[in-house]
């Protein structure tokens, strides 16, 4: 493709800079406008927004070159991403995607002739209870078949406006099958704003503790800890921060929460601001939400408008707190706080070395909490109606309840509240799953359990969870699923740091190679040796997560890979046959004798 | 440094490592001899953390040495034949992500990846090679960019950054498609103001950053790590810059 010119550069990006300012933090929410105007990160676009910004032309380069939704090269007006979750997988997304590609005679990862139209993949979209999902030019699009595919190749042909689409294809559900205190009782905006001030910061603060919260969003912190190292630690401004990154594949509560009970999670964070010291904070809102924005942003209008947010909140003077939503562009390691951090200041979303740690320096260098969405909302009924409480439910060292997002081979697909403590058996009976044969719980970083184990329950002490729960019935190809994985943690890797970035490379094609019939024994202690490289090696969280399923799966399901190995204690990576595959394509041959023996 | 009290200690493979506040553990086991194997560290420059091969086991928990602030009572294991069994498999990623022909490159001699082979003892690049398709860039007059050999280090973006004020380097994509980056709209090395007097062409560990028409002015055999350890080079209190 010729080389575009943009001489109006300038000008078309004049209301961008605008909206945005001068701030260099800015930038990542400038790129995605920018996206969206030109299908594409021009790079002269990339040396006005350095110019304007006052940054190096390489730092703008930098952060467009790592978030998956801007690109530096051209994409078409229409942008099909098909989510290739696992779930989503099983729901038929790859032969979805190549009727759809076949049908508009295009290959995926390329952009049509046109330039009007590309297709490709992207994890997980968070619609893994209404799926096989897409995003079309960041719109999620849900429960696809051959007739919405049918219908969405006509609107494309005929070039109508993605925002006069059929609203029936944008249509996301809650799915709300169970609920418990956090989503079944009803919550008056402003509760737990009034009974923080009427009882005190520090007495709030004792709530906290007294409840036994801890953060939902994996890593099990404890939040009152948190918000008093906040509290006490010396800065300029202080910062509240929510992690709406939600990334792992399999999850979507953060969704349905955002959706349904954005007061609760807004008072959260006003609850917090109050407790830390801050008067600013901001909503980390993943780009595949990007359809929530105009409604959240209608919920912090009305809570302004309510006295709940802004100066002076509910006319006690000097409380002053606001809530900035910040969008992000398709980077799973974001939802790691540091990298969240980093991204927020319109960086590249690398996570930092630490210490030190956010609380003490954290948003351009001041102490900052960042929690979950549904740390938050636990955080708002907490200040509202005590710590005792919410303590008496759950298990000793798992207060409150959990909002699992499930989905896979289940009859009722959705979220589900269920205090602390609850065994697997009684939610995959909840949930209509039968002849069940693993779990993966909280995501490929999570843990793969097998069908021995249902017995034990979702709680700190023994299988604690981001939130996902993915359920897979007996007959399921297991390689395929950590394969998938796989495949996942290599698309994710930030890249920082050697072991995370080539590790999680090699991982991915030696499951490839066993899932391909050319493994051997050999390489079973090759992914154990790297696996273990990956875990105490690597940087964050990211790299030492990315070689659990497989380890896992070693370890459980040995029926799921040693069928596949070849009977020899080695044999080559190099797969003969497979480096035909380009002249196949050339010749659009795949006959037998177009294939090695 | 003069001789600030410096009482508080560390001990690294049982020997006892002074510290003062704010050193970091590579720093403390530096000013007292202690090597600790390390790519993208180089005293002079802020500490990034990148490479992982200075990773060492802090009371049983492992933690970066560049980037870890030294504390009291902290009991590390460096010189382990686990670590370094680890540390080889890290070197040897790096040889196989990117396109390290030894044989054939300049650096041959004076690479710090090269040398912190021979030191951790990595007979084979072990995994199965990328052969990624990399760039040449032999634009600029006096200097050749040759990202086969990148290894990511960030010892140039530092470098041009803090020594130089010029930013010419940076790093684009993500993954494996993490890559070194020029400050010009056409990407070519020509077209900054990246100089070959700049601190920046005279930092990297391996042979991306080239000088044009110096490649065989030491000839093979009399160069640095030919009789020279890197151990004990990377020891020296000031690192020579690579030629």
């Amino acid at each position: 493709m010729e080389p575009r010119e943009f001489p109006q550069i300038e000008q078309q990006l004049a209301p961008v800079f605008e909206r945005h300012g001068r701030e260099a933090n800015q930038l990542l929410q400038i790129l995605r406008e920018v996206q969206e105007i030109f299908h594409f990160i021009p790079p002269a676009a990339i040396t006005c927004i350095a110019a304007h910004l006052g940054v190096p032309r390489t730092r703008v380069e930098g952060v467009a070159g790592f978030y998956s939704f801007l690109s530096l090269k051209p994409v078409g007006e229409y942008r099909i991403l098909f989510s290739d979750n696992i779930t989503d997988q099983m729901q038929g997304n790859p032969e979805l995607m190549r009727y759809f590609c076949h049908k508009l005679w295009l290959e995926p990862g390329k952009v049509s002739e046109d330039s009007l139209l590309s297709v490709d993949s992207t994890s997980c979209t968070g619609m893994c209870d209404q799926g096989p999902a897409a995003l079309v030019n960041g719109w999620p699009l849900t429960n696809l078949d051959h007739e919405r595919l049918d219908l969405i190749a006509e609107l494309i042909r005929g070039r109508k406006p993605v925002c006069d689409w059929p609203p029936r294809l944008f249509e996301v559900k809650d799915n709300i099958r169970r609920s418990g205190t956090l989503l079944g009782e009803p919550f008056a905006p402003g509760a737990a704003i009034k009974a923080t001030l009427a009882r005190g910061s520090a007495a709030t603060l004792l709530e906290m503790e007294a409840s036994g919260l801890r953060g939902r969003g994996g890593a099990g912190f404890s939040v009152a800890r948190k918000w008093s190292m906040c509290r006490a630690s010396p800065g300029e401004q202080h910062y509240m921060v929510c992690n709406a990154d939600e990334g792992e594949p399999g999850t979507f509560k953060d969704r349905v929460l955002l959706n349904s009970y954005a007061d609760l999670v807004c008072e959260g964070m006003t609850v917090g601001a109050r407790i830390i010291g801050a008067t600013k904070g901001f909503l980390y809102l993943r780009g595949e939400y990007r359809y929530l924005l105009n409604k959240l942003e209608q919920v912090l209008a009305r809570r302004r408008a309510a006295g709940l947010l802004g100066r002076n909140i509910l006319g006690e003077t000097g409380f002053d707190f606001d809530i900035e939503i910040h969008l992000g562009a398709g980077a799973y390691i974001c939802g790691e706080e540091s990298a969240l951090i980093e991204s927020l200041e319109g960086k590249r979303g690398r996570p930092r070395n630490r210490p030190p740690f956010p609380v003490t320096h954290g948003y351009l260098d001041q102490p900052t909490v960042v929690d979950n969405v549904e740390t938050l909302a636990c955080a708002a009924r907490i200040a509202a109606q005590g710590g005792e409480w919410f303590a008496a439910m759950g298990t000793a060292q798992s207060s409150g309840s959990k909002i699992l997002s499930i989905a896979g081979d289940c009859a009722r697909p959705g979220i589900y509240e269920y205090p602390f403590g609850v065994t697997l058996h009684e939610i995959l009976d909840d949930c209509g799953a039968e002849d069940s044969y693993a779990v993966q719980v909280s995501g490929p970083s999570g843990i793969l359990v097998s069908s021995k184990e249902f017995g034990r329950c979702i709680s700190f002490e023994d299988l604690p969870t981001a939130g996902a729960f993915t359920v897979f019935k007996r007959g399921r190809d297991l390689l395929q699923i950590v394969q998938n994985f796989a495949h996942f943690f290599a698309h994710e890797s930030c890249g920082f740091c050697t072991p995370c970035r080539v590790g999680t490379q090699l991982q991915k094609k030696i499951v490839d190679k066993i899932a391909n019939d050319h493994g051997t024994v050999s390489d079973l202690e090759e992914l154990k040796q790297l696996g273990h490289i990956m875990q105490t090696m690597s940087h964050c969280g990211l790299g030492h997560t990315a070689p659990n399923p497989v380890l896992d799966m070693l370890k459980k399901f040995p029926d799921a890979y040693q069928h596949k190995l070849k009977d020899l204690a080695f044999e080559p990576a190099f797969d003969l046959d497979g480096a035909l595959e380009t002249a196949r394509n050339i010749t659009g041959r795949d006959d037998t004798w177009a294939h090695l023996p | 440094m003069g001789a600030p009290a410096m009482s508080k200690t560390i001990t690294i493979d049982g020997k006892n490592v002074p510290f003062q506040d704010g050193q970091t553990i590579m720093n403390a086991a530096l000013a007292a001899g202690v090597y600790i194997p390390h790519l993208c560290h180089n005293p002079q420059f802020e500490p990034h953390g990148s490479c992982k091969l200075c990773v060492v086991s802090v009371n049983g928990r492992n933690m970066t040495s560049c980037t870890m602030p030294a504390a009291e009572d902290m009991v590390v294991a460096n010189n382990t034949p686990e670590l370094n069994s680890d540390r080889k498999a890290l070197v040897q990623m790096l040889f196989v992500e990117g396109n390290h022909i030894c044989p054939a490159c300049e650096a041959s001699g004076n690479c710090q990846l090269q040398a912190a082979a021979y030191y951790l003892n990595m007979l084979s690049p072990h995994y199965t090679h990328f052969y990624q398709p990399r760039a040449v860039d032999a634009s600029h007059p006096d200097i050749f960019l040759d990202l086969n050999r990148c290894i990511l280090c960030e010892l140039c973006v530092r470098a041009s950054r803090e020594v130089d004020g010029k930013n010419v380097f940076g790093i684009s994509g993500r993954g494996i498609g993490t890559r070194l980056v020029v400050n010009a709209a056409s990407g070519r090395l020509g077209d900054t103001n990246f100089a070959a007097t700049d601190k920046a062409a005279h930092v990297c560990p391996t042979g991306t950053i080239l000088i044009k028409r110096q490649g065989y002015k030491i000839p093979i055999g009399q160069r640095t790590f030919d009789h020279k350890k890197i151990s004990e080079v990377q020891m020296e209190p000031m690192e020579p810059d690579h030629e």
